[in-house]
């Protein structure tokens, strides 16, 4: 007769195999590595928490320091490479597969080694759509994750940085697989239960803290004009245009500009109340002047940020917070937030084609999307209705009988020359020839052009959801390019033409006077001003302290 | 480094021009404009100094639209561009042209 429970029989005997490491839940920081060696098999898929900002850094080198002759050819399913570790694995045989979301800081090794042939790459994914797969066909056998404290019984306190954890241990309890959980305290108490201590096999004391990257701290005084400028065409030509009150900014200078131009430019324009009431938002301190002015009813994040805790714990009718007082921070379901419930996503991107793709791909590094894609991308299965979702859904379909739809706005924002007159326009993406010389079956599109409403530069505006064919599309494009070489290959008349139909906007169509554009409008200058604003609250990483 | 030099006819001499004017601060990774009138037989010359090399065809194409929008005569404007891109350069050009012959005004 057929055994139906392999796994449950599999994860005892791995459990059996590590009884002598453990007291109770707790092992030792010094059996750490015995203790993987004890319960990981080789072929094993393994999800080694990388967040965004919360690493569990003391399992990666722990992982990275076992006997690759008894483990080997381990598959990854992380959804962030950051730190050295979590590549190390490849390069001692240790692991042989990945399947991930995001690898910034790694990107550059991670390409030499996916040419090299050290690294099969499964697939590059959203967020969204790799915990998807936690539940599908890529589920952890063995999950290593972080949290604050821990318990006796097993039961984790995240704190802020909740994060990944949660959809993690969730896919690897409940199919019988194996979670380790490093821990910069054991505690009697944990302040509350992040996960449930049945769901955590064990417990090891990490002998430093977790790794937390301060990813989305943006120094105000970095802040070029040309920002303010682009910040004050999306304020009054997006934001104000469609009332947008629920959105996502993605990660830079470019959206911290807009922040910082809610409480005096969004303001002196009256849209306080009418624009940017509810985000999908890390807790970003370039926030901080308009949750302070009164322009912000409320904010869930994927992640914390660093020093922004005591900030967050005086507000929470702004932040989701426990009983505890800290933020409870949830990547999976604040992706689904920005997917579903929220009618804008303004980001930017390091290329653009003629088609309106657009890739933070370049040659020699392979980056990842992390959760762009789904927060830049229209809701397909979306089916309850809001003025800017039925507004550019107008837009794009017209006034023709068809069935009503909306649309979410997705605005690409870009200065057209990055530094070192890089084009941000091209005629072709770099994707491209990544995606060959990787061996990938996709271009790695970040945002599909189809997928695009608005692109943003320092000379206009052009909306996509106007333009009726494809040819009208690249005009549209190359008319806010600038200097660019695909600027400057634009059809003049063809461009008039689509500034006469509003399709494209230039700064002065919408009363914004360039001169305007000066530092001096951002509501914060500097951190020190953001601590300022924050009533001393906001308590900002060393390196961000240069006063 | 680089220098450029561009010259258009058919401005405009600014009637009674400030004596040099400057926008910008090198060195705190900003764009330097010096805006200075001088007896160019009715020429408007730029000079850019820029560390990146090979786009002499897209500072034309900048300084083609600035000219369009301040045609003057009888001045000279060096850029120091300390690696600024194109939108900066015209935002602080029509900042510093805009300055230059509103100071002549009555």
């Amino acid at each position: 007769m057929r055994d139906w429970n392999l796994q449950g029989r599999n994860r005892d005997a791995r459990l059996a195999r590590a009884a002598g490491l453990a007291d109770g839940k707790r092992v030792a920081a010094a059996d750490a590595r015995a203790l993987l060696e004890a319960v990981l098999e080789p072929g094993d898929r393994v999800c080694l928490e990388g967040n965004n900002q919360k690493q569990a850094d003391f399992l990666a080198r722990s992982l990275a320091s076992v006997d690759p002759a008894r483990v080997n050819g381990l598959h990854m399913v992380q959804s962030v490479l950051a730190l050295p570790e979590h590549l190390d694995v490849f390069e001692r045989g240790i692991a042989a597969k990945l399947d991930f979301s995001f690898s910034g800081p790694q990107g550059a090794r991670l390409a030499r080694m996916v040419a090299d042939g050290r690294i099969a790459v499964g697939a590059i994914h959203t967020y969204l759509e790799l915990f998807g797969r936690y539940f599908v066909d890529l589920t952890p056998r063995v999950s290593l994750v972080a949290a604050q404290a821990a318990d006796a019984a097993g039961n984790l306190y995240t704190g802020p940085n909740t994060e990944d954890t949660p959809v993690i241990v969730e896919a690897t309890a409940f199919k019988r697989g194996i979670v380790i959980a490093q821990v910069n305290e054991l505690v009697d108490t944990v302040p509350r239960v992040d996960i449930p201590g049945g769901w955590v096999d064990f417990v090891i004391q990490s002998p430093t803290p977790h790794y937390i990257e301060p990813l989305f701290t943006r120094d105000p005084a970095q802040i070029s004009e040309i920002q303010v400028l682009m910040a004050m065409m999306a304020i009054k030509g997006i934001y104000a245009e469609y009332g947008i009150q629920r959105l996502n900014h993605g990660i830079g200078f470019d959206t911290a500009a807009i922040e910082l131009l809610l409480p005096t430019y969004a303001e002196s324009l009256g849209l306080k109340g009418k624009i940017c009431r509810h985000w999908a938002l890390n807790p970003h301190p370039a926030l901080i002047p308009a949750i302070e002015a009164g322009f912000v009813e409320s904010v869930h994040s994927f992640g914390s940020e660093l020093g922004m805790e005591a900030y967050i714990r005086a507000r929470p009718d702004v932040f989701f917070t426990g009983a505890d007082g800290n933020m409870r921070s949830n990547r999976a379901m604040c992706q689904a937030a920005g997917h579903y419930a929220c009618d804008l996503f303004i980001g930017s991107t390091l290329q653009i084609d003629l088609a309106g793709n657009s890739s933070t791909a370049t040659l020699g590094r392979i980056a990842g999307f992390g959760g762009a894609p789904n927060m830049g991308a229209d809701a397909r299965g979306r089916r309850h209705a809001s003025p800017a979702w039925l507004k550019a859904g107008r837009e794009a379909r017209g006034e023709c009988g068809r069935m009503p739809r909306g649309q979410k706005l997705v605005v690409q924002m870009v200065e057209t020359f990055r530094e070192h007159m890089q084009p941000a326009f091209v005629d072709r993406l770099d994707a491209w020839e990544l995606a060959e010389s990787a061996g990938m079956e996709l271009p790695p599109v970040m945002i599909y052009g189809d997928d695009v409403t608005h692109i943003l530069t320092e000379e206009g505006i052009a909306n996509l959801l106007l333009c009726r064919t494809e040819e009208e599309r690249e005009q549209a494009i190359r008319g806010v390019a600038g200097y660019t070489p695909v600027g400057r290959g634009r059809d003049r008349r063809m461009v008039e033409n689509l500034r006469d139909r509003g399709v494209i906007r230039r700064p002065e169509d919408l009363g914004i006077d360039k001169r305007m554009a000066t530092r001096d409008l951002l509501a914060a200058r500097s951190v020190k001003d953001l601590v300022r604003a924050s009533g001393g609250l906001y308590d900002p990483p060393k390196r961000f302290r240069n006063w | 480094m680089e220098t450029l030099t561009y010259e258009y006819r058919g401005g405009r001499p600014v009637a009674s021009p400030p004596p040099s004017f400057l926008v910008g601060v090198v060195g705190s990774g900003n764009l330097e404009v010096l805006v200075e009138p001088a007896p160019l037989g009715g020429l408007c010359r730029v000079e850019i100094q820029t560390a990146a090399v090979g786009f002499g065809a897209t500072w034309q194409a900048v300084l083609d639209d600035v000219f369009a929008r301040h045609p003057l005569a009888d001045v000279r404007i060096s850029i120091n561009d300390v690696g600024a891109t194109p939108a900066v350069v015209g935002l602080r050009l029509d900042q510093a042209l805009d300055a230059f012959a509103g100071g002549a005004q009555p």
